[in-house]
């Protein structure tokens, strides 16, 4: 079967077991938290257990010890059911444990990383109302003062950051200039609670309904020197770095959406008849659905044999940028023909295809717009090596 | 207490079943193997069952090599230890239970836990031609079992009703719905299990009895459906109507 090619036995139960967890107990609740706008405590402490939340973390951390491959599998078996459960796991496992993990101290990793595998969120405070594709442009700033850091400015968009579960988030601030005149930036570990730092729940979204995303306000908040994440100067480096791997969850994610809508399309059209005989069988149907069965092969295999990269640990800057764009762009048009198939139906809030319809398009914006996407790629080419 | 449980490799339920060219077999291209059903019920009491009284629990399958996908499946449940008894494909339930009957010998279990039935060919035959060739005590049909001591107490689901039965160790015990709810494996547990051997035995030859002549699919039949009036049911016609009759 091509879902379970060139994969592992350990890898295919685990893509049966994530698939069954994902059908019986996030399926029959995802609709009513999409409408109501709720995070779900009762799914994300499920998900815990499961081990979800410490998917590529060695087991001396706490964590399940998945090598990426793996770790893609359950992400994109999630996005198949629902956008925002799946959400919440990629940016907690990429975003939140990712930077932990790779850029911390033994006694950060020691104090955070078994508590973000055992049922706490974590953040990951990039994005600033004036710096989103233009991180660069990062406006917060960070001021020595004695044995603290003193924090002031503010973040948006940020994923996990302020449930009842959530621990902190990392957050990039400028701490000064460099020699070239370029920001010099540096990640500071925030938990929540401290005082000055106060988090708004971001409502009205389109998509990702029932996932947390929030706005952060820091107004001279204090951390202590130990709270920085490796070297002062080093935070751009490690965004970007936490990026080019979380790029592979938010391409995931791309992945299962389109499997989730190819398989609603697919089993709706052989059983719609108009004119007498199953859409299916109309070729204007079967090409679209054709369409995306010949997008699925060639994402998921590429997407984990970029994973197999990550594993041997060589750069991907383009290939996960290349994942992304791609297996974005064919959750946009997975989603779209779904709606399309379904006529009418797909429409209405009853049926499956809508609400694929709207989760779809965060893929394309969120950790870098597909221009960016394409800039990263073209950069990589050597476009602007002039 | 040592639990052994047997378990049987079955097509996943939605699959879409084709029989062989010779008319007698079923055709295994692409179809997809999963875990007897009943038989996650009977891992899950095992397991129950050593949590609380501590012991062993070990899976064993009569069939092919690629069995290894659902003992890896018991494994990462948290089954110790598993056993693939290597078998030509036939179709004969004395065959596999005489072969089950020798395994269990050979490791003396103060339980078997078997499922109900396999959903492949239903036969219901294995749990009590395994009970009378070892000479083990046999409830079937099992959806609640306590353990007391030495007393096994279960409750069998009968027509209108509910059974209670009583016996002692050792004993075999097959699994019916809702005796439990099965668990998830866990991710770590499912990477863990990789390192757990499987033992790949040769199993031995019996006479059959049983021969298959021939095999085929049965005939697509519009079965009626009747409800009632209770609200339930109307909102389930309604239900019908939409989504499977579509003509609301
Ligand atoms: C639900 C959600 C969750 C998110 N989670 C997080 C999170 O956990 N952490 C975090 O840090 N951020 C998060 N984000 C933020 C997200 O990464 C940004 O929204 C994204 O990077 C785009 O930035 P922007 O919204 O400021 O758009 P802008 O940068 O303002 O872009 C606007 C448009 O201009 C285009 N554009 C910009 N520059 C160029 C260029 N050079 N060439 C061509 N086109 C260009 C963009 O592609 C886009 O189409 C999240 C966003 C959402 C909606
Ligand atoms: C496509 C296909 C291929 C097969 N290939 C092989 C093969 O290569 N070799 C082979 O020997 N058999 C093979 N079988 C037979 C299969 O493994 C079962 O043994 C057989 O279908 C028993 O069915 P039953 O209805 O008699 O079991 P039932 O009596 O209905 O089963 C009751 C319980 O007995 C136990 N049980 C049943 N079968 C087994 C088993 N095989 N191992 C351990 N416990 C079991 C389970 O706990 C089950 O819940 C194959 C069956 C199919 C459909």
């Amino acid at each position: 079967m091509s879902l379970n090619r060139n994969l592992t036995e350990e890898q295919i139960l685990l893509r049966n077991t994530v698939r069954k967890f994902a059908e019986e107990l996030i399926k029959p609740k995802a609709k009513e938290l999409d409408e109501k706008e709720e995070f779900s405590y009762e799914i994300t402490a499920e998900m815990a257990k499961m081990g979800f939340l410490g998917c590529f973390l060695p087991e001396e951390y706490g964590g399940s010890g998945l090598d990426y491959v793996s770790y893609i599998i359950v992400v994109e078996e999630i996005a198949r059911i629902d956008g925002s459960q799946a959400a919440t796991i990629a940016a907690h496992n990429s975003l939140g444990v990712g930077p932990l993990y790779y850029f911390g101290s033994e006694k950060q990793k020691k104090k955070y990383l078994p508590k973000l595998a055992d049922g706490h969120l974590w953040g990951f405070g990039l994005t600033e109302p004036e710096a989103g594709s233009d991180a660069g442009n990062t406006q917060t700033t960070a001021v020595e003062d004695g044995d603290h850091w003193v924090i002031n400015g503010s973040k948006i968009f940020i994923t996990n950051a302020g449930t009842d579960i959530t621990l902190g988030s990392t957050v990039l601030a400028v701490t000064g200039v460099k020699s070239n005149g370029k920001k010099e930036l540096t990640c500071f570990i925030v938990e929540n609670g401290t005082p000055g730092f106060t988090i708004k729940t971001m409502k009205h979204k389109m998509m990702w309904r029932a996932s947390n995303t929030c706005e952060l306000y820091f107004e001279d908040v204090r951390v202590p020197k130990e709270n920085m994440l490796g070297k002062r100067g080093d935070g751009f480096h490690q965004m970007l770095a936490t990026l080019d791997n979380g790029r592979l969850s938010i391409a995931a994610m791309g992945l299962g959406l389109a499997q989730g809508a190819f398989d609603y399309a697919l089993n709706y059209a052989k059983q719609r008849k108009t004119f007498g005989k199953p859409i299916s069988t109309h070729q204007a149907i079967s090409f679209k659905l054709a369409d995306i069965e010949m997008g699925l092969e060639i994402a998921r295999t590429y997407l984990y044999d970029v994973c197999r990269m990550l594993d041997k640990n060589e750069k991907i800057t383009k290939e996960s940028a290349i994942a992304k764009l791609y297996c974005s762009e064919l959750a946009h048009m997975a989603a779209n023909h779904c709606v399309q198939i379904l006529g009418g139906y797909g429409l209405m809030k009853e049926y499956d295809a809508e609400k694929y319809y709207r989760d779809q398009k965060l893929l394309e914006i969120g950790e870098g717009t597909s221009e960016i996407q394409r800039l990263v790629i073209a950069r990589e080419i050597g476009c602007y090596n002039i | 207490m040592n639990v052994l449980i047997c378990i049987s490799r079955v097509p996943d339920t939605a699959t879409k079943i084709v029989v062989g060219s010779d008319g007698k077999t079923i055709d295994n291209q692409g179809v997809k193997f999963i875990i007897n059903p009943y038989d996650e019920y009977a891992i899950e009491e095992g397991l129950r069952i050593k949590e609380k009284f501590g012991g062993s629990v070990t899976a064993v399958t009569v069939g092919s090599e690629q069995s290894s996908d659902i003992l890896r499946t018991a494994l990462a449940m948290g089954v110790e230890k598993a056993t693939i008894i290597k078998a030509p494909e036939i179709f004969d339930s004395y065959f596999v239970a005489y072969n089950l009957a020798e395994y269990a010998k050979s490791i003396k279990p103060d339980i078997i836990l078997l499922g109900r039935q396999s959903v492949d060919f239903d036969s219901f035959q294995i749990p009590s031609l395994l009970a009378g060739l070892i000479d083990y005590n046999l409830v079937t049909v099992v959806s609640k079992l306590t353990i007391d001591a030495n007393k096994i107490i279960c409750e069998r689901d009968v027509e209108g009703g509910k059974e209670i039965v009583e016996t002692n160790l050792p004993c075999i015990i097959s699994a019916q719905k809702g005796l439990n709810e099965p668990r998830y494996p866990k991710l770590p547990d499912i990477m863990k299990a990789k390192s757990k051997p499987i033992e790949i035995l040769e199993a031995k030859p019996t006479d059959l009895k049983m021969e298959v002549i021939s095999m085929e699919i049965p005939m697509k039949q519009r079965i009626g459906k009747i409800l009632s009036d209770s609200d339930e049911d109307i909102n389930e016609l309604v239900r019908l109507l939409h989504e499977e009759a579509k003509v609301i």
